[in-house]
């Protein structure tokens, strides 16, 4: 080869200055953000926060935090509803992909799964007090059954055991995972592993635990970490459906958080700091599990057992996932209804007078909170959707994977507990002028945006034929007009898509627009969830009404905007041709 | 123009080189072809000649047209245009506009560019499908369409990469006449990738074999 041989190493040549921007954006927007915050809340948690005249470090806020009346009550309650919300909605999302893949088309279960996915917690929530309340539309339903001329006495929600909030979080969370698990499903060749499993005498069920999903859970790991952290710092829905006295973790922070007493401003780090550590600790039993898992498993695996069948478990999984959605169902339909009524005496099943009344004050509050929910929507996910492509093209640019950081970096703001880094980042904030800002409040929501865009965008991206592209740039077409007129019409699709979910996710935030918005930026979601504890049932129907449409509205465009642009291009549309 | 590969070989990082070092040198007109099983880096080496090696292959060796090396450039200043086994138009654009994407911006003006089109389609027999969605062409026309769109961009090279499998006897034989008509019309090198000898024997000219002895 003598003295021709030269490298060619186009990688660094290539897209040099896009990857360096996407990085420098990251690393200041995402990953400083929760670095900062995280050690501001430590420094207050452990007695320095100098706003307040605190600056001595010690061990006293963990110390009196300890000894607050229903401090351990609050942290049992966290673990049991986080804990068992994520193991029972995994086990339920895996019965029915179990149970029900191959049976139903992946469109007709896109299509089922799109609502539930869309609806804000805080929305799913509300409605799920109006379905089971004592004055609700179960108990409704049962009075004339049972007899009651009144509204039994249950404490059907914000029960003490915290059923409510495990029902409430479920709701939302098997959606989640059998969205995962079903794209995880993709990956593999799950047709031939069953019928060679099922061939070898093992029944369906038995081929789903022994070989499926072992090979699923890589795959959703991450995601279902994502669950255990939100289940175990969630603060909207155990705000709405949890118990109250004592509250779980996060609920009691938040008071602390809140209290006028700004000394609570130091316990409260120090509950975040141990909000944080207890999602760890979730992540470690979750590694140990793991571990015993696979050993029970390949034990069970080399037994070679093929009499035992999982098939009723599977059918019982399937009929409580389809309560959960019926209860979705029914939930977010109540919304609408309450928003509607006037008068609705128990124990009818429909108000028996209807009124616009609660829909036609907007200047009474719903449209300033509409026009900000919606100006936060569209900012936070332009400026996701802007850094994902960008993030994704330099991918491209470079010719190379994303390395496994990469891949943890876009879910850390999702494993990190909310209430455990955006105190400290406000305390931040507070110091650059930012807090109480829209800019504020939109840096904050991204952080949570940004991941799921990302990850939205990410598998349709990659699967994207690089013949186009290379095709485009063999005639003479520089790397921006491949992107531009090549790449991102074709993926126009799962762009859309992404940006419905990242409307959905910005629609959603509450603690972060609560926190950094300083209560000076109320949107529909902050409003939803002060009037869900006391007020009027037909206003806080309204509010969570057009929280829930906003979402729909955000996917519904997805959907119609392709099928349109693409009407007559066979190729893109869905079920088309490659 | 002349195509002229010099001891070029591919190697994965870590690995040893896909094929033996190549040497050819392809003259206007004429379309050399490299045979060889699937899997052996045959479109790897088109992606090298072309500008668009993967991350972790290292191309060594040189590959000039008229004599300048053209392995420092990007792929859209090589002028090497690439045909693939299925036409890859793109999708979301009429036939006509996958064309013109491919004209060269030298032709100015919306009536000449649109009559440069129009011409070239109906060079391919593809009179008035303008404005057809690319998905609603048969095989042998998506792949008129694909090999027009190549050379509307007036490259100085053209790269084949099996270019005939997916189409039925009958057509392939069609199709291998109109392409390599083209090709010796506009004088420029070719270079065609194929597991099928009929292919190279239809292209009648210098044949590399890459097919390891067993």
């Amino acid at each position: 080869m003598g003295k021709a041989l030269h490298k060619v190493t186009t990688a660094f040549a290539d897209g040099r200055g896009l990857r360096a921007a996407v990085l420098v954006t990251v690393a200041l927007g995402l990953v400083l953000p929760i670095a900062a915050g995280l050690w501001q809340t430590t420094r207050a948690g452990l007695g320095v926060l100098p706003a307040i005249g605190a600056t001595e470090l010690s061990l006293r806020p963990f110390v009196d935090l300890i000894a607050l009346p229903g401090f351990s009550s609050a942290l049992r309650l966290t673990l049991v509803t986080g804990l068992v919300a994520s193991a029972l909605s995994l086990v339920l999302a895996v019965g029915v992909c179990a149970a029900m893949h191959g049976r139903i088309s992946p469109r007709a279960s896109g299509r089922l799964l799109t609502p539930f996915l869309a609806a804000p917690h805080a929305a799913m929530a509300i409605g799920l007090v109006f379905l089971l309340s004592p004055s609700g539309w179960i108990a409704r339903a049962l009075a004339p059954l049972a007899g009651w001329d009144r509204p039994p006495l249950w404490a059907s929600v914000n029960d003490p055991a915290g059923f409510a909030l495990i029902l409430g979080l479920m709701v939302k969370e098997v959606p989640f995972l059998l969205l995962v698990i079903l794209s995880a499903l993709s990956q593999i060749p799950l047709r031939q592993h069953l019928a060679a499993g099922r061939s070898l005498g093992y029944g369906r069920g038995i081929v789903w635990i022994k070989v499926i999903m072992p090979q699923v859970w890589p795959l959703i790991r991450l995601p279902v970490m994502v669950v255990l952290a939100y289940s175990l710092s969630v603060v909207d829905m155990a705000l709405i459906l949890g118990p109250s006295h004592p509250p779980t973790l996060a609920v009691l922070l938040l008071r602390l958080f809140t209290a006028p007493d700004i000394a609570m401003l130091l316990l409260a780090s120090a509950g975040a700091l141990m909000q944080a550590l207890l999602v760890a600790a979730a992540f470690a039993l979750l590694w140990v599990l793991e571990r015993v898992g696979r050993a029970i498993g390949r034990w069970w695996v080399r037994r070679g057992g093929r009499r035992s069948s999982v098939e009723p478990g599977l059918w019982l999984a399937t009929g409580l996932a389809a309560l959960l959605f019926a209860a979705g169902a029914l939930a977010m339909l109540s919304l609408l209804i309450w928003s509607l009524a006037w008068r609705w005496s128990w124990p009818g099943m429909l108000p028996e007078s209807w009124s616009l009344r609660a829909w036609s004050t907007p200047g009474g509050g719903w449209a300033a909170a509409l026009g900000n929910t919606v100006i936060l929507a569209a900012a936070t996910t332009a400026v996701s959707l802007a850094l994902a492509i960008a993030w994704l093209e330099g991918e491209d640019r470079a010719r190379r994977a994303r390395s496994g950081w990469a891949e943890a970096l876009i879910y850390l703001p999702l494993l990190v507990p909310q209430i455990g880094f955006l105190f400290g980042l406000n305390v931040l904030f507070l110091r650059l002028g930012l807090s109480g800002g829209y800019l504020a409040v939109i840096w904050a929501q991204a952080l949570f945006v940004f991941p799921y865009v990302m990850i939205a965008l990410s598998d349709p991206w990659r699967a994207l034929d690089p013949r186009l592209a290379r095709a485009a740039g063999s005639l003479g077409a520089g790397p921006w007009r491949r992107l531009f007129t090549i790449k991102l019409p074709v993926l126009m699709t799962p762009i859309l898509t992404a940006a419905a979910i990242g409307i959905a996710v910005s629609v959603a935030q509450y603690l972060p627009t609560l926190f950094m918005g300083a209560g000076r930026i109320a949107t529909l979601t902050t409003e939803a969830v002060t009037l869900s504890s006391a007020s009027d049932r037909r206003v806080t129907g309204v509010y969570a009404t057009l929280q829930t449409v906003l979402p729909f509205a955000a996917y519904g465009a997805a959907f119609l905007i392709p099928a349109l642009v693409h009407r007559n291009r066979r190729a893109l549309l869905p079920g088309g041709a490659t | 123009m002349t195509l002229e590969l010099q001891a070029v070989a591919v190697t994965p990082k870590g690995g040893v080189a896909l094929f033996p070092a190549i040497s050819l040198a392809v003259q206007p007109g004429q379309v050399a072809t490299v045979m060889g099983p699937s899997g052996i880096g045959k479109s790897t080496l088109l992606d090298a000649i072309a500008g668009h090696l993967a991350h972790g292959f290292t191309l060594s060796g040189s590959i000039r047209l008229d004599g300048i090396d053209i392995t420092p450039l990007p792929p859209e200043a090589r002028r090497v245009g690439l045909m693939f086994q299925d036409a890859v138009l793109f999708p979301h654009l009429t036939v006509g506009d996958n064309l013109a994407f491919g004209l060269v911006r030298r032709i100015r003006g919306w009536a000449e560019r649109r009559a440069a089109v129009e011409a070239a389609l109906s060079r391919a027999g593809l009179c008035g499908l303008y404005d057809r969605d690319p998905a609603t062409l048969s095989g042998g026309q998506r792949s008129r369409a694909a090999l027009m769109r190549t050379l509307l961009a007036e490259p100085r090279a053209l790269l084949l990469d099996e270019p005939f499998s997916k189409l039925d006897a009958t057509l392939r034989a069609d199709l291998r006449t109109f392409t390599f008509d083209h090709i010796r019309n506009r004088a420029i090198p070719a270079l065609m990738v194929t597991h099928d000898p009929a292919d190279a024997k239809a292209a009648a000219g210098p044949v590399i074999d890459l097919t390891t002895d067993g």
